[in-house]
């Protein structure tokens, strides 16, 4: 698949997803993850951090993705909004790290995906990190993304309203997002 | 924590509530209509509006600070997309600038030279100063709290667009009290009350717009 077709792929699954279809939104996460993964770890490389960082600064990327997607004009292209992220939030997520990038960052749509998976496990604890969210909010994380149940099914687990899962599971992202960057403080 | 739960995660947070073009519309809306009541409720608009709006000095002081609060407007509604060129809506910032120039010199040709100092320091140069930054507070509040959602390149930048708009904004509700009608006065006194407020948008945004 050449660049130019996989970005009008990635812009039309974006705007599915901007109108609330949850399945495409899941297919351009999957699908730009790789080349987030293989930027990441080519920088990682570079200053000689482990593969989990890299995986930590994949994570920081896709929850900036996620958290700045408004911000995306569907009447323009996508790869360079979406180059834009991640440049900003790479060489911030890096530079917390106590890494700094001194080399330009290279295009999404044009770096070659990552070839091994790994098991794309961050060092962020998934159970220490769900420890620090608040209730419901945990109990929403926990459901979608350690048991894999979708937004209606925790709803019923957890006798909720569909909207409040909504908005305490956007809540939750956004908090984090900025455990992320708490963890990772250390020049300001 | 698994790259691909969290993946599961966004993926169920898909749906976006409201586009940020469409919150800095209603931020605009609302922090303009709150300073125009404020306006209204405090000092009012001059008493002698009907006849003074047909002079040509207070329309171009309309003209200009309506000019100046829809570019600056137009860089806002663009400052917070990641990625975007600014430079086409940042030189389009010449225009007004290029205008106060114009009416700064027919000015000075047409008033005699012992009448400049007067018009420059009109009557109420210090109210000025003090009401424009009022007046631009909840336009500000507004685009900052809006551009947190948004991704600016340049945060400092982002806050400095905001203020500039929302001094712009201001000194155009405040063109319909203000009684000093000379391009001389508004070339010196709206400015520094308009920068003020830009400046406070660059050291609130610096910080505050970061993400």
């Amino acid at each position: 698949m050449n660049a130019s077709t996989r970005e009008q792929e990635w812009a039309e699954w974006m705007r599915s997803a901007m109108k609330g279809d949850t399945q495409a939104y899941h297919r351009l996460l999957s699908s730009v993850t790789p080349h987030l993964r293989a930027m990441a770890r080519r920088r990682c490389d570079q200053f000689g951090a482990p593969a989990s960082e890299a995986e930590d600064v994949v994570q920081e990327v896709l929850l900036a993705v996620h958290l700045k997607r408004a911000t995306w004009d569907p009447d323009r292209p996508i790869g360079p909004w979406l180059s834009a992220i991640v440049r900003n939030k790479l060489i911030d997520s890096l530079r917390r790290r106590g890494r700094h990038v001194n080399v330009p960052i290279e295009d999404v749509i044009a770096t070659l995906e990552a070839e091994e998976q790994g098991d794309g496990l961050g060092r962020m604890d998934a159970v220490n990190m769900l420890e620090r969210l608040k209730d419901p909010q945990r109990d929403i994380v926990r459901s979608i993304s350690l048991e894999g149940a979708g937004v209606r099914e925790t709803a019923d687990r957890l006798k909720m309203s569909e909207g409040a899962v909504r908005v305490a599971l956007h809540r939750a992202l956004k908090s984090l997002a900025a455990l992320y960057r708490s963890e990772t403080r250390e020049d300001e | 924590m698994k790259t691909n739960d969290l993946i599961s995660l966004l993926a169920e947070d898909a749906p976006v509530g409201m586009r940020l073009g469409r919150m800095l519309a209603l931020a605009l809306v609302a922090g303009g209509v709150v300073s125009a009541l404020v306006l209204l409720s405090t000092v009012g608009v001059r008493p002698n509006l009907a006849t003074a709006i047909e002079t040509a000095r207070v329309l171009f002081k309309i003209g200009f600070t309506l000019v100046l609060a829809i570019v600056a407007c137009r860089l806002v509604f663009l400052v917070g997309q990641p990625g975007r060129s600014l430079k086409a809506r940042g030189f389009q910032l010449a225009v007004p600038g290029l205008l106060l120039a114009i009416a700064v010199v027919s000015e000075l040709l047409v008033l005699p030279s012992q009448a400049w100092t007067a018009s420059l320091i009109g009557r109420n140069a210090g109210f000025c100063l003090f009401f424009i930054p009022v007046l631009s507070l909840a336009p500000l509040a507004g685009f900052l709290i809006v551009l947190r959602n948004g991704a600016p390149d340049n945060p400092g930048l982002a806050g400095a667009s905001a203020g500039l708009a929302a001094g712009a904004i201001a000194a155009l509700l405040y063109a319909f009290h203000c009684p000093d009608d000379s391009p001389l006065f508004l070339s010196v006194w709206y400015s520094i009350a308009v920068l003020l407020v830009t400046a406070a948008g660059y050291f609130v945004g610096r910080r505050w717009l970061r993400w």
